[in-house]
C-alpha cells in the first residue's frame, strides 16, 4: 500500500513537498485522512450549514417585525444590495480601515520590534508594556478609549492639551479638539492601530529572534552600518514576517465591529461591513435583506482571500527552508 | 522532557478543572425551564432599574419565592436583543422592558400576553397610572404593558448663572427666548457654555428632543396620508435652527453627545441649559451633585405649539412563549405598583423613585419634599404630552417624539447621521434632510397601499 | 556572507565613532520606554480612573490626585444592583478554557495529518481553513441564533463553545502544523522502525515534542475566546453570559459610569493580561506561527 509517492504529485502540493513525506510507507490514504476528518468535518459543519442556511433566507422577503409576510421573493434582496448605496460606502469604509490600521500598526511594530531587539535597560518591561493594548478585551478598549481618552469635555486627551497651555498660564485657550467629530474614520483606526501594533510587534520580533546572528555579526566586523545591515540583511529576512503579520493582521482587522459600535456607532461615514450588517439585522430587522448582503460580503471576502492567499503560498514554500 | 511533561500536566489539570466547571454551570443554566419560581427579565440598565435590581431580592424574592435573573444592556443592544427575542419567540426571557413603541407591532404579532388581570386587580389601582401612558400600552382594548417610570421633556437651567448675569427665564419660553438666552449666558463662566443639545446620532438619541422641536415648528415626518416630510420647510427650519443653536452655544463635542455626555457636563459645570428627559432632574438634585439646588425647570420650549415635551416611558411585558406566566405577572404587579416607588423612596431615598406614571405619586408629602425642584413641572409636562396631537397637523401614527411604526428606528438612525454629520460640519442640514425625505418616503409608501 | 553587500558600502570603524554608536543606543533605550510608557498611557488611566469617583472621573484638567475611592470596584462587585460577577467570569472561563480544549484535540492530529504525514491536497485543505477565517462573523448571527434556538442550545456554554472553536481551529492548524514540522523527522522514524502505531507514535512522541507549541497555540485560542462579544451577546441571556457582556451592563445611557466602567474593563481583562504578561514568549512564538524555537 506504498502508494504516496507513486501517484504525481498535484500542482499545488509541488510548492512544498513536506519533509517526512517519502519516508513512511506504511498507512493506507484513509488511515491518513483519518487524523485531519475531525478538525475538517466539524469546520464544514460548524461554517458551512449556516451559510447555506443564509443563503436560503436571503431568497425570501423576511422581516421579523411582520411574521405573517415573508415569501420567497427571487433576487430582490440582491438587488436591493446592489443599488444601496450604504453597502458601497461600507465596503469602502472596510477597505480603508483594513488597509490604515494594517499597514500603521504594521510600520510602528516594525519599528517597535527593532527597538526591542537591541539591549537596554529594562527591555524586559518595555517589552510587557508593549504588549498590553492587545490584550484588553476589545469593547474595553473602545469604551475607554471613547470615554476616557477622546471626549471632548472630561476625555485624557483634550485634559493634557489643557494642562500643557496651563503651565504657560493659558489653559483656557488651549484647543479643544472634538476628536470623534472631527475625525470619525481616524479616530475608530488610531484606536485600533493601538490595539494591534503590538500584535505586529510580537510577530516581527519573532523574525528579528530567528536572524542569523553570526552573518550580522560578520557583516559587523567588515563594517557595515546599521541601514546596510538592516536593507540587505534583516529586511530580506524579515520579509516572510511582514506578509504573514499583514495576512493575519486583516482578517481580524477586517472583521472589527466593537471599536465602531463602541466609538460611533457607525455614524459620521464610519459604518463598516459588519456594522452594516448588524445594523439591517438589529434595526431594520430585515432578516432576508441581511442575509443576501451576508452572502455577498461572503463572495467579496472569497475573491479577496483567493488573491490574499497568494501570498500565503510563499509563506508555504518558505517555511520549510 | 521534564520541563514540557511539567507543561502537560498543567495544561491537563486546566482543562479538567473547566471540564468540571462547565459541568456545573450547565447544571446552574437549566434554571430557565419548568421551574415556575425563577424569571428573567431583559432591561435596558437605566439607573431606575439598576435600583429595581438591587431590591428585588430582599423584597419581591423573599415574599413570593420567585427568583429574578437581569439582563440589563445598553439601550441599543437591549433593543436588539429584545426584538430578537421576540420575534423568534425564544422564550429565554419572561419579561422585558419595551415602550410605546414596541408594544403595537409586538401585540399585533401575537407577541406578548395581555395584562388585563393586572389592570383589573384594584390592588394594583390602574387609574392610578396615567391615562396617556395606559392607553399608549393598550391595543385594541387590551392592555399589554404595565409602565415602570414614565418621562417628559423640559428645558433645565442654572439658576444661579441667570441670576448673576441678570437674566430671567419665562416660565414657557419660546425657542427663540432660548436661543438668545444661550448666547447670553455662553461663556457666563469659563468653559461654559449656552445649552446642552443632543447630537449623537440614533433615533433616540438626537431625534428625541429635535422631533418635539419639529413638531413645535409645525413640521413632521408623515402627513395623515402618510406623505414623507422630511424635507418640508418647516422640518427645515426647525432641524436649521437646533443644529445652528447647538453649532453656536452648544456643548463641545456636539455630534457624540448623548443624555450621559449631557448629564456630565450639566454637572461639571460645562453648559448653563439643558433641553431633555424629566428624569434627569432626579440625576441633578442628587446629594451628590456639584449643581443640586442651582437648578430651574420650566416647560419644554415652544414655537407654533402650545406645549412641546415628549412622552416616554419603559414599562414590562410578558412574552407569549414565556413558560412562567404566572409568576411573571406577580413581578409586573410588584415592579409597576406604588407600593414599589414607596420602597425606593424609604430605602434609597425619594429622588430615585421611579416617578412619572402614577398621580398617587405626586400626592406623596416625602416625594414631593424631595422633588420640589421639579416634581410639578414634570407632571405638568406628561399631563400636557399628547401623543395622538403632537403637533399642527393629523398624524397617521401615535408618537411624539417618534412614529409608532416598526420601520421608523431604522428610518430615523439613518436620517440621523445626517443631522448628526451636520453637526459636526461634515454637510449640510438641507442635504441631509433630502437624502432623509428619499427614505422617509420608501416607508411611506409601504403603509400608502 | 558580506560578499553581498556592496564593496563600496564598507567603511572602516574608529573608536569616535563607536563612542557615537554607543550614544545612539542609549539613546534608543530611552525612546523604547518612551513609546511603550504611552502606549500603556490609556489603560494606566483606565486603572487610576476607576479608583476616582464618576464626578472627578470626569474632569477637565484630568484630575490626577483626586481622592481616590473603591465606588467603582464596589460597583462592579455589585453595590449597586446585587449582581455578582463571578458567574459570569466562570462562564468565560468555562467556554474559553472548554473551546481552547477541543480546539487543540481536533487542530492537533489535522496538523499531524498535514505536515508529518501529509494527506494529498494538504494544501488546499490549509486553505479552507484559512478561508472561513475569512468569512464575516456578524451574517453568521442569524443562522447561527436560529439554529441554536432549534437545538435547545440558546443561553448554554455549549452553543459558545462550539461558536469559538470553529472561530480558532484555522488559526489552530496553522500554528500547530508549522509547530509539527519542526519535529526532527529522525525521531518519528524511528518509532516507525520500533513498530510504534499512529495512537502511541501520537500521545508518546509528537504531543510531548510539541507541548511548547500546544501552549502557545492555547494562549492564542483563549485570548480570542475570552475577548469575544458579538456572539455572547447574541446567543446568550442569563445563564451563560460571559465577562464582556456583564461588561456592557454598566454603559447606561442614563448616567454617568466611566469610573464603573474602568474598573470593569479592567477587571474583565485582568485574566488575558495575566495570561499574557506570564506567557510573552509563548505569544511571540505562537504569532510567528512557530517559525521561532
Amino acid at each position: 500500500m506504498s502508494l504516496v509517492t507513486e501517484k504525481p504529485v498535484p500542482v499545488t502540493d509541488a510548492i512544498n513537498p513536506p519533509v517526512a513525506q517519502s519516508r513512511f510507507h506504511k498507512d493506507g490514504p484513509l488511515l491518513k485522512r483519518l487524523p485531519l476528518l475531525p478538525a475538517l468535518v466539524f469546520m464544514i459543519i460548524v461554517t458551512q450549514v449556516p451559510f447555506v442556511l443564509t443563503l436560503i433566507i436571503s431568497f425570501f422577503n423576511w422581516n421579523s417585525l411582520y411574521p405573517n409576510d415573508v415569501y420567497f421573493s427571487w433576487f430582490s434582496n440582491y438587488v436591493a444590495v446592489f443599488v444601496n448605496p450604504d453597502l458601497r460606502n461600507a465596503m469602502l469604509v472596510t477597505v480603508q480601515i483594513t488597509v490604515v490600521v494594517v499597514l500603521v500598526s504594521l510600520l510602528l511594530g516594525l519599528g517597535i520590534a527593532l527597538l526591542l531587539d537591541r539591549k537596554f535597560w529594562g527591555r524586559g518591561a518595555v517589552r510587557t508594556l508593549l504588549i498590553a493594548p492587545f490584550l484588553i478585551v476589545p469593547v474595553a478598549a473602545a469604551l475607554v478609549w471613547k470615554h476616557a481618552l477622546y471626549n471632548p469635555s472630561y476625555g485624557l486627551f483634550n485634559g493634557i492639551l489643557t494642562w500643557i497651555w496651563g503651565l504657560f498660564g493659558a489653559g483656557s485657550q488651549a484647543p479643544q479638539p472634538d476628536w470623534i467629530s472631527q475625525f470619525p474614520l481616524h479616530s475608530v483606526e488610531l484606536e485600533l492601530i493601538w490595539q494591534w501594533t503590538p500584535f505586529m510587534m510580537l510577530i516581527l520580533l519573532a523574525g528579528l529572534q530567528g536572524r542569523p546572528l553570526d552573518v550580522i555579526e560578520a557583516a559587523k566586523m567588515d563594517g557595515a552600518s546599521e541601514w546596510q545591515i538592516f536593507r540587505y540583511l534583516t529586511f530580506p529576512h524579515l520579509r516572510q514576517y511582514l506578509e504573514l503579520a499583514a495576512l493575519l493582521g486583516s482578517i481580524y482587522v477586517v472583521q472589527t465591529f466593537d471599536s465602531v459600535f463602541t466609538l460611533t456607532s457607525g455614524s459620521l461615514g464610519t459604518a463598516n461591513l459588519p456594522f452594516t450588517i448588524y445594523q439591517q439585522f438589529t434595526l431594520g430587522h430585515d432578516y432576508g435583506g441581511s442575509s443576501a448582503s451576508g452572502v455577498v460580503v461572503v463572495f467579496l471576502s472569497i475573491a479577496l482571500a483567493t488573491f490574499a492567499l497568494r501570498t500565503v503560498s510563499t509563506l508555504l514554500k518558505d517555511e520549510s527552508k | 522532557m521534564k520541563k514540557r511533561s511539567r507543561i502537560i500536566t498543567a495544561s491537563v489539570a486546566v482543562m479538567s478543572v473547566s471540564l468540571a466547571l462547565s459541568a456545573c454551570s450547565g447544571a446552574a443554566g437549566g434554571s430557565n425551564g419548568g421551574n415556575n419560581q425563577s424569571i428573567n427579565v431583559l432591561m435596558v440598565n437605566n439607573p431606575q432599574m439598576a435600583d429595581l435590581q438591587k431590591l428585588t431580592d430582599d423584597n419581591f424574592t423573599k415574599d413570593t419565592g420567585i427568583k429574578v435573573n437581569y439582563t440589563s444592556l445598553p439601550e441599543n443592544d437591549a433593543r436588539a436583543k429584545i426584538s430578537t427575542e421576540f420575534s423568534a419567540q425564544a422564550g429565554q426571557y419572561d419579561v422585558a422592558s419595551i415602550s410605546a413603541y414596541e408594544v403595537p407591532s409586538f401585540a399585533a404579532n401575537g407577541w406578548l400576553s395581555p395584562l388585563d388581570s393586572i389592570a383589573s386587580s384594584s390592588d394594583f389601582n390602574q387609574g392610578d397610572v396615567f391615562p396617556s401612558l395606559t392607553q399608549a400600552l393598550t391595543v385594541n382594548g387590551s392592555l399589554y404593558a404595565e409602565p415602570f417610570y414614565g418621562e417628559s421633556s423640559f428645558l433645565m437651567y442654572r439658576k444661579d448663572i441667570f441670576a448673576a448675569k441678570g437674566l430671567t427665564m419665562p416660565s414657557n419660553p419660546t425657542w427663540q427666548q432660548v436661543a438668545d438666552l444661550a448666547a447670553q449666558v455662553d461663556g457666563a463662566e469659563p468653559d461654559m457654555k449656552g445649552i446642552c443639545l443632543r447630537g449623537q446620532a440614533g433615533w433616540g438619541q438626537v431625534f428625541a428632543p429635535l422631533t418635539t422641536v419639529v413638531n413645535t415648528f409645525g413640521g413632521t415626518w408623515f402627513d395623515k396620508d402618510w406623505n414623507a416630510g422630511v424635507n418640508s420647510p418647516e422640518f427645515e427650519a426647525a432641524t436649521q435652527f437646533y443644529v445652528d443653536l447647538v453649532k453656536a452655544h452648544g456643548e463641545a463635542g456636539a455630534a457624540q453627545a448623548g443624555f450621559t455626555e449631557c448629564l456630565t457636563n450639566m454637572t461639571q459645570g460645562k453648559v448653563a441649559m439643558w433641553y431633555d428627559a424629566t428624569s434627569a432632574a432626579g440625576s441633578l438634585e442628587a446629594s451628590d451633585s456639584p449643581v443640586a439646588g442651582k437648578m430651574g425647570y420650566v416647560a419644554a420650549p415652544v414655537d407654533k405649539t402650545k406645549s412641546s415635551g415628549w412622552l416616554w416611558s419603559w414599562a414590562w411585558g410578558i412574552q407569549k412563549a414565556s413558560k412562567n406566566q404566572d409568576a411573571a405577572q406577580k413581578f409586573i404587579e410588584w415592579a409597576s405598583s406604588s407600593k414599589y416607588e414607596n420602597l425606593v423612596g424609604t430605602q434609597l431615598g425619594w429622588s430615585q423613585v421611579p416617578a412619572g406614571k402614577r398621580s398617587s405619586t405626586y400626592d406623596n408629602a416625602d416625594y414631593t419634599k424631595a422633588s420640589s425642584a421639579f416634581f410639578q413641572q414634570t407632571k405638568d409636562a406628561i399631563l400636557s404630552a399628547d401623543p395622538t396631537n403632537p403637533g399642527l397637523q393629523p398624524r397617521p401614527a401615535p408618537g411624539i417624539q417618534f412614529v409608532a411604526i416598526p420601520e421608523f428606528a431604522d428610518m430615523a438612525t439613518q436620517v440621523s447621521q445626517g443631522v448628526s454629520a451636520a453637526i459636526a460640519g461634515q454637510q449640510t442640514v438641507q442635504q441631509a434632510l433630502s437624502d432623509g425625505q428619499a427614505v422617509a418616503q420608501a416607508v411611506g409608501d409601504k403603509y400608502k397601499k | 556572507m558580506t560578499a553581498i553587500l556592496p564593496r563600496t558600502l564598507i567603511g572602516t570603524s574608529t573608536p569616535e565613532k563607536r563612542t557615537r554608536v554607543r550614544n545612539r543606543k542609549a539613546w534608543l533605550g530611552v525612546l523604547a520606554w518612551v513609546i511603550a510608557l504611552v502606549a500603556f498611557a490609556p489603560i494606566a488611566w483606565m486603572i487610576l480612573t476607576s479608583f476616582h469617583s464618576e464626578t472627578t472621573a470626569a474632569t477637565n484638567p484630568p484630575s490626577l490626585f483626586a481622592p481616590w475611592t473603591f465606588e467603582g470596584w464596589a460597583s462592579f462587585f455589585g453595590a449597586e444592583t446585587g449582581v455578582s460577577p463571578l458567574p459570569y467570569f466562570i462562564n468565560s472561563a468555562v467556554t474559553s478554557l472548554g473551546s481552547t480544549l477541543i480546539v487543540l484535540i481536533l487542530a492537533t492530529p489535522a496538523a499531524y495529518a498535514l505536515s508529518i504525514r501529509p494527506v494529498k491536497k494538504w494544501s488546499d485543505v490549509m486553505f479552507f481553513f484559512l478561508t472561513t477565517k475569512m468569512l464575516p462573523m456578524v451574517a453568521g448571527l442569524l443562522p447561527i441564533y436560529l439554529i441554536a434556538k432549534q437545538l435547545g442550545l440558546l443561553d448554554t456554554t455549549t452553543i459558545l463553545i462550539l461558536v469559538y472553536t470553529s472561530m480558532n481551529i484555522p488559526i489552530a492548524v496553522w500554528m500547530m502544523r508549522s509547530f509539527l514540522q519542526e519535529i526532527p523527522a529522525e525521531i518519528l522514524e524511528a518509532a516507525e522502525i520500533d513498530g510504534a502505531g499512529f495512537f502511541f507514535k501520537f500521545v508518546k512522541i509528537i504531543i510531548p515534542l510539541a507541548s511548547p507549541g500546544l501552549a502557545a497555540t492555547a494562549l492564542i485560542c483563549f485570548i480570542f475566546s475570552w475577548n469575544e462579544l458579538l456572539f455572547a451577546n447574541a446567543l446568550t441571556s442569563v445563564s451563560a453570559a460571559t465577562a464582556p457582556v456583564f461588561l456592557t451592563s454598566f454603559i447606561t445611557s442614563r448616567g454617568l459610569f466611566l469610573a464603573k466602567v474602568c474598573a470593569a474593563s479592567f477587571a474583565v481583562s485582568l485574566p488575558v493580561l495575566i495570561a499574557g504578561f506570564a506567557a510573552q514568549d509563548k505569544l511571540v512564538q505562537g504569532l510567528s506561527l512557530g517559525s521561532v524555537k
